[in-house]
């Protein structure tokens, strides 16, 4: 592509695929200044997530796109999100198998020899960003908060790496992060949602299991979707307002 | 002091001390305790922008399309026309913003095609899926398929 | 044993609390403990167990001087760890621990030692040269008066802060198992009993340290046991530690008959990763041997000699059940999945900040600084030259 073209495009093209919030965030973004990006009112959304088990393959873009953009640990013992594959005996339903190699990070190898009667699925797995989280309740100095727009964050500033969240968290979705020794969890691309960017494990599914969405906007197409399935948040029993909804989840799921 | 709180004064020398210690405690906390803290609730207000600060590395499709709009109009109507281009590209804000290598790397053709499309009975039925070694044998995928429109007319 | 068995969520493989929050729950369990044998004398005038009430005050400080240093040196952030008291999380049990703590700490226990001791302080004072002097003049804050009238204050007013000691008491370890029991993304954690059983096995841990400190104490001065007192003491051990038994087999069986969700891996764990230390350790060697060694002495009429070394074996055996207890509590609640879906690890360290080096060292430290109280508040009678400044404080 020659470059008067490209310039061209940088004008007028950019205001026919990016609108209002999106544009102005990406002038800044190509300036190399992405945090100042303008017009972004914390009050005006509502952040959480829908996950869509039917359409999840197991590829692990979500992992490995999770871990570069926002530096996470290139290990298997620390994940911001990850994938598991359940394994269910329909004889013995309430005792699945579940594995998840490297957090599906390398995707999933061959399932050996197993039997006929099974049913077997992926179910990705993040921060849930809950409404009245366990983490944020036990944190003894204000380290760890719900945003305005709810997401739930860290302050590595202030965390002491006490671990009591770690402990709370009922998904296992906070670790400490051995180079800062805080803890660490998935900020919901933080950076880029407020940008008018999706999140990085969105941007990049292939199949669309994986939907942010601002639950104060009402043009949000995740309303519609919600109205339309029947979804389920993991472990309800929890009371945790957890604003990540799966569809199709199944009752062996925890 | 009366000859009655002569008896109390090892009390009220104690007393004393607990509240200079209270009083320390609490010009202590005022220098310490960030300015910003509590502006919204429990905790500092500018860790939210500190959280936005992290620079990004996926810079979106809308970027991508914005000088590659031909292979997006290729895409627009086949297979994989929901699939990101940093799904396969992999992340490429420094190239959006045209500081970096501007060219990126080729993505690895059939180690990338096989990662989404192995047959595995965990993924959706409706998916389409290949045993590779019988699909394909040693042919790389491209040989037949186009990754940006794959079906074969 | 593989390091991981089934299915465990990634982040959770590595354990988040170490031996070093097992030491926490431990040492202030015999702070608790020791303060509640130390007020049985002075609020309900048992007088039999007087020789150790004083012992059982200097335990409790020098424990709780230690209690938060474990925790501390867990931190990921030690540096920051002020934050706790300038900028408390109202609903965090952490937080507000800290603030339960520094009460206990400064209101309750110095206070009331402080108190208790003056007169000593000021006849030290008075009879001291050079260093020491000015030494004694600060503690006691530059007030020498020890007339009738000044002592008399200080006897109420110490009598009022055992009373609001006890409630502390119990509070601060009740508020440890609450700490605890408050997780409710933890089923191994997660029941109102927590905080109930964990007082109780903070009075028997606490008992039994005092019992045996007082012993060794006595052994080591060359001083004569007092066989009633010890006798008491067990007594109250052995009271303590069936309602301590009790409750954690109301709370056994009422997981057991409620099998929720979580029973499963649950009673999988203790049936092997946990066996040695919840079957073994606590429940048989720590819990109930020494019940049966102390219904021996209850039940038979035994010499005296022979008693105490009986109450020696209990005494030690309680403590490694106590510690056993806190293990399992702490180290247990983090081996299974929150999916109860598999089983991880404790892979302890040695000499790291967070091994067992430092552990060891955590648990020695505070019979060093016991060692220093005894020797600059000396909980037995003073020598013969200042007889007068002895036992005033029984006479109301």
């Amino acid at each position: 592509m020659d470059e008067s073209r490209r310039k061209f495009l940088m004008g007028a093209g950019r205001l026919l695929v990016l609108t209002g919030a999106a544009s102005v965030a990406w002038d800044a973004i190509v300036e190399g200044q992405p945090e100042q990006a303008p017009n972004y009112n914390t009050i005006d959304h509502w952040w959480g997530m829908v996950i869509d088990i039917e359409k999840c393959i197991g590829c692990g873009q979500c992992v490995r796109a999770c871990k570069e953009e926002n530096g996470v640990l290139l290990d298997d013992e620390h994940f911001r999100t990850w994938v598991e594959r359940y394994v269910v005996d329909m004889d013995d339903p309430d005792h699945p198998l579940v594995d998840a190699p490297n957090g599906g990070y390398d995707g999933f190898p061959d399932l050996p020899g197993m039997p006929e009667n099974i049913k077997t699925f992926f179910v990705p797995k993040l921060c849930n960003h809950c409404v009245d989280s366990p983490c944020v309740q036990v944190c003894p100095v204000g380290a760890t908060f719900d945003s305005p727009d709810g997401v739930v964050l860290v302050d590595k500033d202030r965390c002491l790496g006490c671990r009591y969240c770690v402990q709370a968290c009922p998904y296992g979705c906070r670790y400490i992060d051995p180079r800062t020794n805080t803890v660490d969890k998935c900020t919901l691309c933080y950076h880029r949602i407020t940008k008018g960017l999706t999140t990085a494990c969105c941007e990049v599914c292939p199949t669309g299991a994986r939907m942010l969405g601002d639950l104060k906007n009402p043009k949000d197409p995740i309303h519609e979707f919600l109205r339309t399935h029947k979804v389920q948040v993991l472990k309800p029993q929890m009371a945790t307002g957890s604003k990540t909804y799966y569809n199709g989840l199944d009752g062996s799921v925890r | 002091m009366g000859s009655r709180w002569h008896n109390y004064s090892h009390l009220i020398r104690m007393a004393a001390l607990f509240v200079a210690g209270i009083l320390i405690f609490l010009v202590g906390r005022s220098f310490f305790v960030p300015a910003d803290f509590g502006v919204y609730w429990h905790y500092r207000a500018g860790a939210l922008d500190d959280a936005r600060a992290r620079p990004i590395r996926f810079a979106g499709q809308a970027a991508c399309v914005e000088c590659h709009s031909d292979i997006s109009d290729l895409r627009k109507t086949a297979r994989h026309a929901k699939v990101s281009c940093e799904s396969c590209h992999g992340a490429l804000a420094t190239h959006a913003a045209g500081d970096e290598p501007l060219k990126p790397t080729r993505p690895n053709g059939k180690a990338l095609c096989v990662g989404c499309h192995t047959k595995s009975p965990s993924k959706p039925v409706a998916f389409p899926q290949i045993d590779v070694a019988d699909h394909a044998g040693d042919n790389a995928c491209i040989e037949c398929h186009n990754p940006h429109a794959p079906k074969i007319s | 044993m593989d390091a991981v068995q089934g299915y465990m969520y990634p982040n959770e493989v590595e354990l988040q609390w170490s031996i070093l929050i097992v030491l926490y729950p431990f040492i202030t369990g015999l702070v608790a403990g020791a303060f509640i044998l130390a007020s049985l004398e002075r609020v309900f005038n048992v007088h039999v167990v007087k020789p150790t009430y004083r012992l059982a005050l200097l335990t409790a400080l020098a424990f709780l001087i230690v209690a938060p240093l474990p925790l501390q040196l867990h931190l990921g952030h030690p540096e920051r760890s002020l934050e706790m008291y300038f900028t408390p999380h109202t609903t965090s049990a952490m937080a507000m621990f800290g603030f339960v703590y520094l009460w206990y700490l400064m209101v309750v226990l110095v206070l009331e030692i402080w108190l208790d001791y003056r007169k000593d302080l000021v006849l030290a004072w008075r009879a001291s040269r050079g260093v020491a002097r000015w030494f004694y003049a600060v503690l006691c804050l530059g007030v020498d008066n020890i007339s009738d009238e000044a002592l008399r204050i200080d006897d109420k007013v110490g009598h009022t802060l055992t009373i609001i000691g006890i409630p502390s008491a119990f509070l601060l370890h009740g508020y440890v198992g609450f700490i605890f029991g408050s997780i409710k993304a933890n089923p191994w954690w997660s029941t109102p009993l927590m905080p109930i059983v964990f007082l109780f096995s903070a009075m028997v841990s606490g008992i039994a340290l005092v019992m045996l400190m007082y012993m060794a104490m006595s052994k080591l001065y060359r001083r004569e046991i007092d066989v009633a007192c010890v006798d008491k003491i067990a007594q109250y051990l052995f009271y303590a530690f069936i309602i301590d038994f009790t409750l954690e087999m109301i709370d056994l069986i009422h997981r057991v008959y409620e099998s929720d969700e979580s029973f499963r891996a649950l009673d999988f764990m203790v049936h092997t990763r946990l066996f040695t230390s919840q079957i073994v350790l606590q429940i048989m060697v720590g819990t109930v041997v020494p019940l049966a060694l102390l219904a021996v002495t209850q039940l038979f009429t035994i010499p005296s000699a022979t008693r105490l070394r009986i109450y020696t074996v209990a005494g030690v055996l309680t403590l490694v059940g106590i510690f056993a207890m806190r293990w399992n509590v702490v180290i247990g609640g983090q081996l299974f999945s929150k999916s109860f879906l598999g089983y991880t690890t404790y892979k302890m360290q040695y000499v790291t900040r967070e091994g067992l080096l430092p552990a060891i060292a955590l648990l020695i430290a505070p019979f060093g600084i016991l060692w220093l109280l005894v020797r600059l508040l000396p909980p037995w009678a003073p020598e013969p030259a200042a007889e007068s400044g002895v036992v005033g404080k029984a006479t109301v």
